[in-house]
């Protein structure tokens, strides 16, 4: 037998499908500004792990020599950003949703249950609600990450009106780097998403596009979204 | 972006000062990003041309010793580069808003800029190099601010050809773009002068 729940509120998908066009131009005209000066490298002693980024990565994605261009995008997404994530924090508040996406004390236990069944070495999935609390601590997480994006933005956006807010930084370096580390995160959390997505399947995928979920309910493990209706 | 501007100046405040760092923070060789406008020898006959905004004035032509003789101000900043880059920098000169009272300029009624009276201020200042290789165009109320000079020494020393000798501009509020070097010429005017990158596509404010 199958059953339909109500899993996605209508605001909530638009807000998460706003956000990730806006997130992207984000990100891409950062990676536009941040190439016209990205001393950034992961090392170990003299040895360069990881640059950011090499000259290939540039030419590939035709980034090189378009900083005004990319300043011109951020400076006007980052509106629309602020405003999208503004309006969704505040429907999660009035509408209760904050409850399935703010950890609570079990979540940090079921957190690690649910890493070790995804990654095979956990027969059983514990039981949840809506989200599971790896699933709860990664979207607080990011919604975190957008406050701290934010603020380590105007940090050096406008680091003499808001002198303050860099000095509490740790100043227009720091927070600069800050940013760019939040953007790493972005981007290390969207390839850990989409691959959650695809393992989850189509009818979790879509339900954040119609909002429904069908759900088969001899089915010995459920997906998700059990009690939630 | 010009709306940003709007958004930006509501918030403005010459109170906001930039961030201020002990003399032993500034680099001791302070870096050189530009020579636009710099690419011939200084001229030997160097003055400041001030033009008065009736035509019929004659510009005030000044050296730099009527600069000198203003009330000397230092700053020690964190210089901040449009590309992102940031240094801290020790430079000397003469407030721009003194020298403005003191030579009565940027105003309609040829007083000395009251803040108080914006009707009467002119709304941009304009500046270029001598040879107008790079020009730049700066809101009166970032001209005005306690921390903008007319700059003629770096690190306690002359500045130097590169950094733009004799006589430069450091406006902290701003990124390095607005900092032209080599002043040769200042003007004001309503409508914004013309200004080297905003040509290039940046934004014309650059306000930090």
């Amino acid at each position: 037998m199958k059953r339909i729940v109500h899993k996605h509120p209508l605001a909530i998908r638009w807000f998460h499908w706003i956000n990730f066009p806006v997130l992207f131009v984000m990100i891409w005209s950062g990676l536009l500004i941040y190439w016209a000066y990205d001393p950034y490298k992961i090392q170990i002693g003299d040895y360069t792990l990881l640059s950011f980024f090499p000259d290939g990565f540039y030419k590939f994605l035709h980034v090189p020599r378009r900083l005004a261009e990319g300043m011109a995008w951020h400076w006007v997404f980052m509106w629309l950003f602020m405003l999208n994530g503004l309006l969704y924090v505040g429907y999660t508040f009035i509408s209760g949703e904050w409850r399935h996406l703010v950890p609570n004390r079990n979540s940090f236990r079921e957190a690690i249950q649910v890493t070790l069944y995804d990654l095979g070495l956990r027969k059983t999935q514990p039981p949840f609600i809506k989200y599971n609390g790896a699933q709860k601590i990664a979207y607080f997480s990011i919604m975190l990450m957008g406050v701290g994006s934010v603020l380590t933005g105007f940090a050096i956006y406008k680091p003499t009106q808001f002198a303050w807010l860099t000095s509490l930084l740790g100043g227009y370096k720091a927070a600069r780097l800050e940013h760019f580390v939040l953007t790493v995160g972005y981007v290390l959390f969207f390839f850990v998403h989409i691959g959650q997505v695809i393992r989850a399947g189509w009818q979790n995928f879509q339900s954040m596009v119609t909002g429904f979920e069908v759900i088969k309910s001899h089915d010995p493990e459920p997906p998700h979204a059990w009690a939630y209706g | 972006m010009n709306a940003n501007e709007q958004v930006a100046k509501t918030y403005f405040s010459n109170t906001h000062l930039v961030r201020t760092f002990a003399v032993e923070d500034a680099a001791k060789k302070a870096r050189v990003n530009g020579y636009d406008g710099i690419k011939t020898p200084i001229p030997e006959d160097w003055k400041l041309q001030v033009d008065h905004p009736s035509e019929t004035d004659q510009p005030l032509m000044l050296t730099i010793e009527d600069i000198k003789a203003l009330p000397k101000h230092e700053i020690v900043y964190e210089f901040k580069c449009i590309e992102g880059w940031s240094q801290v920098q020790h430079w000397g000169g003469a407030r721009l808003s003194d020298f403005l009272a003191n030579y009565k300029l940027g105003t309609k009624s040829g007083n000395g800029p009251n803040p108080a009276n914006t009707n009467d201020l002119y709304k941009y200042v304009g500046l270029e190099t001598p040879d107008e290789g790079y020009y730049v165009g700066i809101d009166m109320e970032s001209a005005l601010h306690p921390q903008t000079l007319l700059a003629y020494e770096l690190n306690g020393q002359p500045i130097t050809a590169p950094h733009g000798a004799p006589l430069r501009l450091i406006i902290p509020v701003k990124y390095g773009v607005k900092n032209l070097k080599r002043i040769g010429r200042i003007f004001f005017a309503d409508e914004r002068p013309r200004d080297f990158w905003a040509e290039r596509g940046y934004d014309y404010y650059v306000g930090l």
